[in-house]
């Protein structure tokens, strides 16, 4: 690891309510972060404590009340968005979720072919990046195939492809294992994990799952809006590791 | 990769079926339109086909096809002695309705300047022209006759010799030709009973004044035939056709002919043309309206179509605005979607109206130049018709996949 100068993301003081009045929910109170290059993030925490919330101020999909966030060197929201977010999104940022969310009239390539094309790529050269990777996710036999045709980690595995297609500097997963067993679930936490290490991306994701913790650099832990570092979570990830 | 062709792959049968049922609306606009280009067609055939440059009918009437003209074919003779005027035909024209083999036989009776015009300007389908003077008749095949078919008509029965094809009068019904002697026959033709009646009625009156007392002789003649009394003797004809000598200008002749004659006027071909189509100018506006109407009502259903095309696909639209993708990636999304519906419902309407037009009672007449327009107009509404869509799309918010 080189260091913490290398910062994929560095944000300080995330504020994001939701509603007014009555019924309104603080999501993120003043929440800091910091991960770096090739580092991937556990993030724990009860139902609402807003993890979610949090992934989705990071993707810039639903910008914070206040605060500021900085990926990869450039500031991309200082009280105010500082990019086109959807672009930046396309150009830096890959999601995943619980759900894969492919299109469903697309096939398993051509939905990690959108991703590039939206991206200016050329048709023949995303689709051979498209091959490359349903290939380096284990489901390049099933590259031809509607969603509607593969199974929930199939598709799940496809969806990581499609947001790995672009070569961002930093994913967000939310819950990605959710809809897997155990195995299955393992395997695409370590997809991340290899990932996260050969391209020096950023890996932030949401997860319940105690048992694929090692898997992790790091972890941290969320709870009712407010963010910080779990030391019994740290520690247990170290004991795993050493196993 | 065009989403909106993989899309519509996914969703093959119900596009499928929305374009089916687009392209029956568009048939029906464009219908309309054949409908409309049909009366045209219709109207001004007779007159394009006879060809003749100057048309005399009785004074001050717009006949003999907007109203009725009577002039007395005699005046044929006149025309002639007019310089410039090549030929003068008489024109006759009237419709009957009668039974034929249990089946009612509307027909026009034209009557053809015998011996110098046979029906060889007409567009003949089968048979051949009229080749004697009395009881040979050319009808339409719309009439549904056959050549062999003999039509009793007054007191004598007319062989059908040819078909010709596309002759309708103005009103649509099938055209029949006869030499003009038979046309004049079939026209005037009066039952023995009512000739009967007639003339006792004659002498009826002849007794009832001084005139029948005085000259008894007279009971004799008004007993007789109509054509024994001069007053009545003239045989009348709708209209002269005049064939103006090439180096003379029509205008010239027909201004002529008018100041040598207070009882007739002349119209020149144009002029018959105008009066034809004014004649139809009404149904013109009724079938526009319609039309627009139509095109609003397709319009409407392809809107809610693509509506709801783009309700089912909100979810893949936000998961295409998370993955960052340009407004007009949704946009040709949706618009290429709606193109798609109407060229493709136009092409079909086409098709489906070249198959079942013919069938049609009257003739529906598709013109290239407005199936140009035709085409320009559902691009238009199909545009307008996916902003509908559109507006829904573009107020997607990319956070819905989250929920
Ligand atoms: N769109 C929204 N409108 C209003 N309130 C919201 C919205 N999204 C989330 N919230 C509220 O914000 C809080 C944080 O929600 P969030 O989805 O971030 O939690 P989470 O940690 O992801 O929970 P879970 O583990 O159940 O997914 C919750 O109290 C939730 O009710
Ligand atoms: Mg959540």
């Amino acid at each position: 690891m080189n260091g913490i100068s290398n910062s994929i993301v560095e944000a300080s003081g995330l504020t994001k309510r939701y509603g007014s009045g009555n019924t309104e929910v603080m999501a993120l109170r003043e929440v800091s972060l910091n991960v770096v290059q090739g580092e991937v993030v556990a993030l724990l925490g009860p139902s609402g404590a807003g993890k979610t919330t949090l992934l989705t101020v990071l993707g810039l999909i639903r910008p914070p009340d206040a605060g500021k966030i900085v990926i990869d060197g450039t500031v991309v929201f200082d009280g105010c968005l500082m990019v086109d977010a959807r672009k930046y999104r396309r150009i830096h940022l890959g999601f995943v979720f619980q759900k894969a969310n492919l299109i469903p009239f697309l096939t398993a390539a051509e939905n990690v072919q959108l991703a590039m094309e939206i991206n200016d790529a050329s048709p023949h050269a995303a689709r051979r990046r498209a091959m490359e990777l349903l290939d380096y996710l284990g489901v390049s036999d099933r590259a031809d195939y509607l969603p509607a045709k593969l199974s929930g980690g199939q598709q799940q595995r496809v969806a990581v492809a499609r947001a790995l297609a672009n070569r961002p500097s930093l994913i967000l997963a939310d819950e990605p294992t959710a809809a897997l067993d155990s195995v299955r679930g393992r395997q695409v936490m370590e997809l991340f994990r290899n990932v996260a290490h050969e391209q020096r991306t950023g890996v932030i994701v949401v997860t319940h799952d105690h048992r694929a913790l090692d898997v992790f650099d790091r972890a941290l832990e969320m709870e009712d809006g407010m963010l910080r570092t779990s030391q019994s979570l740290n520690e247990e990830i170290r004991h795993k590791k050493n196993k | 990769m065009n989403l909106a062709i993989k899309d519509i792959r996914h969703n093959l049968g119900r596009f499928v079926l929305t374009t089916l049922g687009i392209s029956l609306l568009l048939m029906v606009v464009m219908g309309m339109g054949g409908i409309y280009r049909g009366l045209v067609e219709e109207a001004t055939l007779l007159v394009d086909c006879l060809g003749a440059d100057l048309w005399v009918v009785q004074k001050d009437t717009r006949g003999p096809f907007a109203e009725l003209s009577h002039i007395p074919r005699k005046l044929e003779y006149r025309v002639m002695a007019v310089p410039g005027v090549k030929s003068a035909d008489s024109f006759i024209s009237n419709t009957i309705q009668r039974e034929y083999r249990g089946n009612p036989l509307r027909l026009t009776i034209q009557g053809l300047s015998w011996p110098n015009d046979r029906g060889q300007t007409l567009p003949i389908y089968s048979g051949r022209i009229i080749g004697q003077a009395h009881y040979e008749m050319l009808a339409d095949k719309s009439s549904k006759l056959k050549i062999g078919d003999k039509i009793p008509l007054g007191k004598n029965s007319y062989t059908v010799v040819g078909l010709t094809y596309h002759m309708n009068s103005p009103a649509g019904d099938s055209m029949a030709f006869l030499t003009i002697a038979d046309a004049q026959d079939v026209q005037f033709d009066i039952s023995g009973e009512a000739i009967r009646t007639e003339r006792a009625a004659r002498i009826n009156r002849l007794q009832s004044i001084d005139l029948g007392h005085i000259q008894p002789q007279m009971a004799d003649r008004a007993g007789g035939m109509a054509s024994g009394i001069p007053a009545l003797g003239t045989s009348m004809v709708s209209a002269i056709l005049v064939h103006v000598e090439p180096g003379y200008d029509p205008a010239a002749v027909a201004s002529k002919i008018v100041s040598c004659w207070p009882d007739v006027s002349v119209y020149s071909r144009e002029g018959q043309r105008e009066l034809l189509l004014r004649g139809i100018e009404r149904n013109r506006r009724q079938l526009g309206l319609f039309r627009i109407l139509l095109i609003l009502v397709s319009g409407i259903i392809m809107a809610l179509i693509l509506y709801t095309l783009t309700l089912d696909k909100l979810h893949d639209i936000a998961m295409l605005k998370l993955m960052g993708a340009r407004n007009t990636v949704i946009l040709a999304l949706i618009m290429q979607q709606a193109q798609l519906l109407g060229i493709l419902g136009l092409i079909t309407a086409r098709l489906l109206g070249e198959w079942i037009f013919p069938y049609f009672p009257r003739r529906v007449v598709l013109l290239q130049g407005d199936l140009i327009q035709l085409v320009l107009i559902v691009l238009v509404v199909s545009v307008l018709a996916s902003l509908l869509g559109i507006a829904k799309a573009l107020r997607v918010d990319p956070g819905e996949v989250l929920s």
